[in-house]
């Protein structure tokens, strides 16, 4: 047993163990401190001083930053602290735009809502001029960037650092003419941004923001000579009802087709169905090379930002990356083919794909030049949110629905795409099935699994009857990174390589809920969809029905057939001296 | 703990170099300080060299030997040369004035009346360098050797007892009792925090055993500062040998010193000193024979001043922007590369062989109660002596600016002096007389900081004052945390109101209030200090603020905004000359009519002013 340790916040014994700093005791104890730029999943970083509080014998110091001490006694509510934080908002607001009704993130915005809870009424320094603002960088698919509402918090340099080691955003100059910006005062379509929009997760303001795509939409549903449908992706479902006041990691899957439909979607598909697909062509793909000595390990090739990264900086590792589209671009095109056999008054040429998607980088993939056309729309989580509140709909109080034939069905191995993870398990799940013959007992594969922070590489021996192979699960690029230098040095020992860019995987992706200041969030979302995944009768790809029947009648019988290739899989290009030409 | 044969003797290694130098005959220093080279030192050498090939000398010496030297300190009196043996120091000289050194007092024995230092006050001439003020009242420790020997030499450096301490601790081979020494010798921290430098050493020492590093801070940036700079290029070995023995303490076998690119010479005698030791085995592997191997690398910072933040300075050093991250983790269990890291400042380091040699006790038989031990003080503004200086802790203001610094210029008034640089205080006449510790200072509401002294004549204006440093430290702000980025920022906004002309008295409430805000809140000491030359000058001067937001008068007459160009109609000849001049056609009158100041045009250029043949016009 070991001895109790507390500390005293505001006369308050409390207790705590293993907290890596005071703002999480404080946190745990059921109090708060406001804070700009702490953010659990990132370093701590101690700029904002929104989060001070005055220690006995050490005077004041940031709350994230000081770790607990046995007998610490710590004020949060002082006339310093107060000032502090009030200055702190009063400046802060004079060098900001302040254009809140407009803002995206009106209502969500951290300094909106300190200042309102500090009644900030006076701005007491000279305000920014009209003169001084900066351009709006708003020249990519996936996201806004405006200076002019950037607060310096530094948690996107952080983020693009430390999760995807790629530092596309970074600080220049000094004093009072900080700023963060892309390289040389670059956009962001003219650096090697990948899109993953981690950097707009953790943003606290209206300065990094998601490239909105919900007026065009509504346009296409109003327009009555389109017929638009919808695919939802697996990472949705389980994230969306945040957005009502619904618990992270429950399945609303039900209420989103029904909401869809009320919007005035057409026809309900869901993303689910062609990652049954993407599993059924990717798995053939690898025993194909497995067997014929093709290159080995395979990259899964579902993240747009991971292939976009190998594109713009290893694009001599483009030869491992599956030729397989992601769910989001298989589903498009065999929605747009094959949409008019099953349902009458249906014409390719008018029909709309819409999906949603957990992520930004998906914007991004379908303006790829190999895959124009296909998806014509891309809505993050966040935005399809937004349309269900403009229209008016009570989310919580709708009953569920079912998807449309013959897109909709889906097995548990496609649902648990969304975590880190989940495409490998699902790969593997078929794999052996496709390989034996005979069907995995045991399917869950627990050492593929984790979203936290410590589970960002993950390493799996899978034995398919004698044939053992190795599996490499990482989140984020910086850790890809690792393999990739393996891969180069010739030490890899590795197969299948999946690699996802956003930490966890898409449950945690740029597009979802806001979730940056609770880790346990991601983690509740992946519990959600392993949770529906267990609960499935069908747990494996090659069992959904409706992928049979999309073989049997539209792809000439079989993975990787004439028509699959055509549909299903695409090209890379080198891109690294000329990144962004695929961009308009 | 057994103690180690070294290979080397440094006492034998101290007596050929003495042998060798002795061959050098008659040395003559010349100040290569970059006071002096600026003031044409090379120029001297390059004369006496010249004259030194076919000059017979005094019978006692067979040669003369020039010997560039580090910084003497005496900066306002550069070209400074000193010929030890003949106890003369001459001040002011030229390339021209050389070759009379060399026939008068060189070869004939009589000294140069003309070159020597002249009192202020007495009007004297002093020849020895001993009677001279400005140096009686010094006692040089860390610039012990800055001006005496060949900075470029090992030998020199050796037979200034350099690498003596080294020896002694490698020899002696017990880190915690050099630990002990140096926390007993109550050493603090030059560079401006004043931390116990013993026990930061103990607390890095704690975490022996792995990995760890010495980070020596170069990175000088205080406006006017150059002891630091003085040491390495005057000494660097003695702050390397510092380095060595705190690495050694610690049990690092890496070290980095952090200079500014700004100081290429420094760089460049630092260079070649580690090279020149590690050839001798006095650094690298197996030092003189001991299992002590020490690296030193250089780092070339890029001129930002907050780098010498320490946690700034190894985010720099590990390739990072260089921002200070948040203590804890202290460097000392947590630091460069994630190691424990001992950083201190050169002076500080400096001071380690000396108190090595001499024994803790007699190093804190100087100083004061709380602060032991001696401290250089760039000495600037408006007095007689401007010059580095290094004085026991403890010695008064007034000792400093009137004995050393000869007074005030101009025989004006004394009114104020910044201490601690721009993180510092301005103090007033009434603080002359306390003896300056760290505690003390800090008390006054300044700081002894790296040692940066401004001294101030009546004709400064204390608002200017303020207005120029915090310009200076919003420049320098790295931009991370809010109070120290924008606060400074609109402190300074607000200090360019009140120069200007526009303040307004509820002005004062908010700067004082965000001074002190700045101060609390800050995330690194660049914050929580900037704010000091307004919050002292507010406290000090407040009537001064007062008269330029009210009154619209600056008292020093500095601020240009406040005064107005005035043509005296009794000296005005009507002769058209200014109004001619005048870039904005401010000026009107008719030939032989005494001329008008429209005061809403003028630009208060001064063109009229200076062309002015009758002196009949005037800005006051």
């Amino acid at each position: 047993m070991t001895d109790k340790k507390t500390l005293f916040i505001d006369g308050l014994e409390v207790e705590f163990t293993n907290e890596p700093n005071l703002l999480e005791v404080i946190k745990k104890a059921g109090m708060s401190v406001p804070t700009l730029c702490y953010r659990p999943d990132l370093t701590q970083f101690g700029a904002c001083r929104m989060c001070v509080v005055e220690v006995e014998g050490r005077g004041i110091q940031s709350s994230c930053t000081m770790p607990p001490e046995n007998g610490l006694k710590i004020h949060l509510n002082t006339e310093k602290t107060r000032r502090i934080r009030k200055t702190v908002l009063e400046l802060l607001l004079a060098n900001h735009d302040k254009e809140c009704l407009t803002c995206e993130k009106s209502g969500s915005c951290e300094l909106q809502k300190y200042s309102e809870e500090y009644g900030v009424r006076k701005i007491r320094y000279p305000e920014k001029k009209k003169e001084e603002f900066f351009p709006i960088d708003n020249y990519n698919p996936s996201i806004v960037r405006d200076p002019n509402k950037c607060i310096l918090c530094g948690a996107c340099v952080r983020a693009c650092s430390e999760f995807q080691g790629h530092s596309v955003l970074g600080f220049v100059n000094r004093g009072s003419n900080t700023r963060v910006e892309p390289m040389n005062g670059k956009h962001l379509s003219q650096v090697d941004c990948v899109f993953c929009g981690q950097c707009q997760t953790v943003c606290p303001t209206g300065a990094l923001t998601i490239k909105s795509a919900i007026d065009e939409v509504w346009d296409k549903i109003n327009d009555n000579t389109k017929k638009v449908v919808i695919q939802i992706a697996p990472a949705v479902r389980v994230a969306l009802g945040e957005e009502f006041n619904i618990d992270a990691g429950e399945n609303s899957i039900g209420k989103i087709y029904a909401a869809a439909r009320r919007i005035g979607f057409d026809l309900v598909f869901d993303t689910n169905f062609s990652a049954d697909l993407t599993i059924m062509e990717e798995a053939n793909e690898f025993i194909e090379r497995l067997s014929k000595g093709g290159v080995l390990p395979l990259f899964t090739s579902c993240c747009p930002a991971w292939v976009r990264y190998l594109e713009t900086q290893h694009p001599d590792m483009l030869k491992h990356l599956s030729s397989c589209k992601s769910p989001q671009g298989m589903l498009s095109p065999v929605v747009k083919e094959f949409l008019p056999k099953y349902y009458e008054g249906y014409k390719k040429e008018d029909i709309v794909v819409v999906s949603v998607m957990p992520c930004t980088a998906k914007k991004y993939e379908a303006v790829r030049e190999q895959l124009l056309g296909e998806t014509d729309f891309v809505l993050t989580t966040k935005e399809f949110a937004r349309m269900i509140k403009m229209a008016g709909i009570n989310f919580k109080a709708l009953k569920e629905e079912k998807a449309n034939s013959p897109f909709g069905q889906y097995s548990g191995a496609a649902t648990i795409f969304g975590a880190s993870g989940g495409v490998a398990e699902a790969a593997v799940r078929t794999a052996y099935n496709m390989v034996t013959g005979e069907e995995l007992s045991n399917v869950d594969i627990k050492t593929m699994r984790g979203v936290d922070a410590d589970s960002r590489t993950k390493d799996t021996v899978v034995d398919i009857k004698g044939t053992k192979v190795k599996v490499r699960v990482v989140s984020t690029l910086k850790e890809a990174e690792k393999s990739l230098k393996e891969i180069k040095s010739g030490t890899s020992d590795f197969q299948i390589l999946e690699v996802m860019a956003c930490p966890g995987g898409c449950v945690n992706g740029g597009g979802q809920p806001i979730s940056c200041s609770d880790s346990s969030i991601k983690e509740k979302r992946a519990e959600g969809l392993y949770k529906e995944d267990e609960n499935l009768e069908l747990r494996k790809s090659h069992q959904n029905p409706d992928i049979k029947k999309l073989y049997a009648e539209c792809l000439e019988g079989k993975p990787g057939s004439h028509t699959a290739h055509k549909l299903l899989h695409t090209t890379y290009t080198d891109k690294f001296t000329n990144s962004y030409k695929d961009l308009k | 703990m057994e103690t180690t044969t070294l290979n080397i003797d440094i006492k034998e290694e101290q007596k050929k170099a003495l042998e060798e130098i002795k061959k050098q005959g008659l040395r003559v220093l010349v100040c290569c300080g970059t006071g002096c080279m600026a003031n044409g030192a090379m120029s001297v050498i390059e004369k006496f060299k010249e004259l030194g090939a076919n000059v017979s000398v005094l019978s006692d010496y067979d040669k003369v030997t020039i010997v560039p030297t580090g910084c003497h300190g005496f900066c306002e009196q550069g070209v400074l040369v000193l010929i030890p043996d003949f106890h003369t120091v001459y001040v002011k000289v030229h390339a021209e004035d050389v070759e009379e050194i060399y026939e008068s007092h060189i070869k004939n024995g009589k000294p140069v009346e003309r070159l020597l230092y002249t009192d202020p006050k007495t009007n004297e001439k002093i020849q020895k360098s001993e009677n001279i003020n400005f140096y009686a009242k010094q006692t040089r420790t860390a610039l012990g050797n800055c001006g005496h020997i060949n900075a470029e030499c090992l030998d020199e450096a050796i037979s200034a007892r350099g690498y003596e301490a080294l020896a002694q601790v490698l020899k002696e081979n017990n880190p915690d009792a050099v630990i002990a020494e140096i926390e007993k010798s109550g050493l603090r921290g030059r560079g401006g925090g004043g931390f116990p430098t013993g026990r930061k050493w103990k607390f890095t020492a704690a975490n022996r055993g792995g990995k760890s590093y010495v980070v020596c801070n170069g990175d000088e940036g205080d406006p006017g500062a150059f002891m630091d700079r003085s040491v390495m290029e005057g000494d660097p070995h003695k702050l390397l040998e510092g380095i060595a023995i705190a690495a050694f303490a610690i049990g690092a076998d890496e070290a980095y010193i952090y200079v500014r690119a700004e100081y290429p010479l420094a760089i460049k005698r630092l260079r070649k000193a580690i090279k020149d030791a590690e050839e001798r085995h006095f650094l690298g592997e197996k030092i003189m024979g001991s299992n002590f191997n020490l690296e030193i690398h250089i780092k070339e910072g890029a001129g930002a001043f907050v780098c010498g933040e320490e946690t700034a300075l190894i985010a720099s050093i590990e390739g990072e922007r260089g921002m200070p991250r948040p203590k804890p983790p202290f460097p000392a269990n947590k630091g460069l590369f994630g190691r424990p890291t001992l950083i201190n400042n050169v002076e500080t380091l400096a001071n380690v062989p000396v108190i090595i040699l001499k024994g803790a006790e007699w190093f804190s038989s100087m100083g004061t109660e709380t602060s032991k031990g001696t401290k250089t003080f760039a000495l600037t503004g408006e007095v007689n002596n401007t010059g580095l200086i290094e004085v026991p802790m403890g010695t008064t203001l007034r000792e400093i600016i009137f004995d050393i610094g000869g007074g005030i210029r101009g025989g004006k008034k004394f009114k104020a002096v910044q201490i601690g640089g721009p993180s510092g205080g301005c103090l007033t006449e009434e603080y002359l007389d306390i003896p300056m510790d760290y505690d003390n200072l800090i008390k006054a509401g300044a700081m002894v900081g790296s040692g940066g002294l401004v001294v101030m004549a009546e004709d400064t204006c204390i608002v200017e004052v303020a207005r120029f440093f915090m310009n200076f430290t919003q420049n320098e702000s790295c931009g991370k945390c809010v109070p120290c980025r924008e606060g400074t920022k609109n402190m300074l906004k607000i200090l360019e109101k009140i120069v200007a002309g526009n303040g307004e008295m509820e002005d004062l409430e908010i700067l004082e209030e965000l001074a002190h805000t700045v101060k609390d809140g800050s995330l690194c000491g660049l914050g929580k200090t900037a704010p000091n030359p307004v919050l002292s000058t507010l406290k000090y001067f407040k009537d001064e603020y007062i008269s330029h937001i009210r009154d619209k008068k600056c008292p020093a007459g500095v601020c240009t905004a406040m005064k107005t160009v005035k043509i005296i109609p009794e000296l005005c000849k009507g002769c058209t000359k200014c109004l001619r001049n005048c870039p904005v056609e401010a000026i009107e009158g008719t030939v032989k009519q005494p001329h008008k100041i429209i005061q809403e045009k003028c630009i208060k250029c001064e063109a009229c002013v200076k062309g002015c043949p009758f002196k009949a016009i005037v800005l006051e």
